[in-house]
């Protein structure tokens, strides 16, 4: 897969989220179309112990950080975007064994607001465990550590 | 269905007001490191301070999704043991809303079950961390239950 800018600066943010990195959660693919992360399967994110099923906060660590991450496909430089509000629709549960895809994608930026969505997938992504849309607040690049962790990040320091 | 020994483990934990057993068997509860005690005849989860659940690494605050996972592990476990569900609740849908970061410190959860149907329970779950009355996130979440009895 090529190198682009992007995919590199969306490691360099994921590479910073302590938890991400406890979940073993990489960059999948990053283009100005959207955010793909992926979460490899481990024993430790299971919710149900009767089916091995994946615990629903894992799905919503995922899709919070493809849907926040997805705004770096958005925004000409990056900013600091909380989340405002997140909804998750459960379609099925995810199978065990197999690694979660995680798709976001920016559907509307506005001065303060960004509003994205989501799915996340194993193997097909027209069967997707969940639906997600989510609401990220823009603090634009004066906050206190935005510019900072934005420069830290163009410069591969973070 | 819930086998008759996790049934009755369950039932041991609330009598006893000892939910670490019950905790010990969802793998994601210890990952993160959730934590429930009796309160009165209410349940107040607790989500220690734990680096490894740090997502904004400048501030640092503990990351959304831990957040809301411990939220939505809360309302199950609140289920579980409130709700007369044969089987363990099934998550539909969970929403949250985002009021405060999530400082480096201990969480808090209560739930409220706000309805409980034949086949759908809705639970609100409320996250705080120093002042109960300034809460860091709200969430409202469906569950699938099965009824004790039959339908038809």
């Amino acid at each position: 897969m090529n190198e682009t800018p992007l995919m590199a600066m969306a490691q360099r943010f994921l590479s910073a989220l302590k938890h991400c990195q406890v979940l073993q959660m990489r960059v999948h693919h990053a283009d100005a179309d959207g955010m793909t992360l992926v979460l490899p399967w481990s024993p430790a994110i299971v919710g149900n112990p009767q089916n091995g099923a994946v615990h629903g906060g894992v799905l919503t660590t995922l899709m919070d950080t493809t849907c926040g991450m997805a705004t770096l496909c958005a925004l000409p430089r990056f900013e600091v975007c909380p989340t405002l509000d997140l909804r998750i629709d459960y379609m099925h549960t995810a199978e065990a064994g197999k690694d979660i895809y995680g798709h976001a994608q920016c559907y509307r930026v506005t001065r303060d607001v960004i509003f994205t969505r989501g799915t996340a997938y194993q193997d097909d992504p027209s069967q997707p465990i969940c639906q997600v849309v989510g609401t990220f607040m823009r603090l634009g690049q004066d906050v206190k550590g935005g510019i900072r962790f934005g420069n830290s990040l163009k410069e591969g320091r973070a | 269905m819930i086998p008759a020994d996790i049934r009755q483990q369950l039932n041991q934990a609330h009598a006893r007001g000892d939910y670490q057993p019950l905790l010990a068997l969802i793998p994601y509860a210890g990952l993160i490191g959730i934590e429930c005690e009796r309160q009165g005849d209410d349940l107040l989860f607790r989500l220690p301070a734990n680096p490894d659940n740090i997502g904004n690494p400048l501030l640092p605050a503990i990351h959304g999704g831990v957040i809301a996972g411990f939220m939505e592990l809360s309302a199950a476990l609140y289920l579980l043991i409130y709700s007369e569900s044969a089987s363990i609740p099934k998550i539909i849908d969970f929403s949250i809303d985002y009021l405060r970061a999530g400082h480096f410190r201990d969480t808090y959860a209560q739930c409220q079950l706000w309805r409980q149907g034949r086949r759908v329970t809705n639970v609100a779950i409320t996250a705080w961390q120093g002042d109960r009355d300034t809460p860091i996130a709200t969430a409202r979440a469906h569950f699938k239950i099965e009824p004790e009895k039959p339908l038809k």
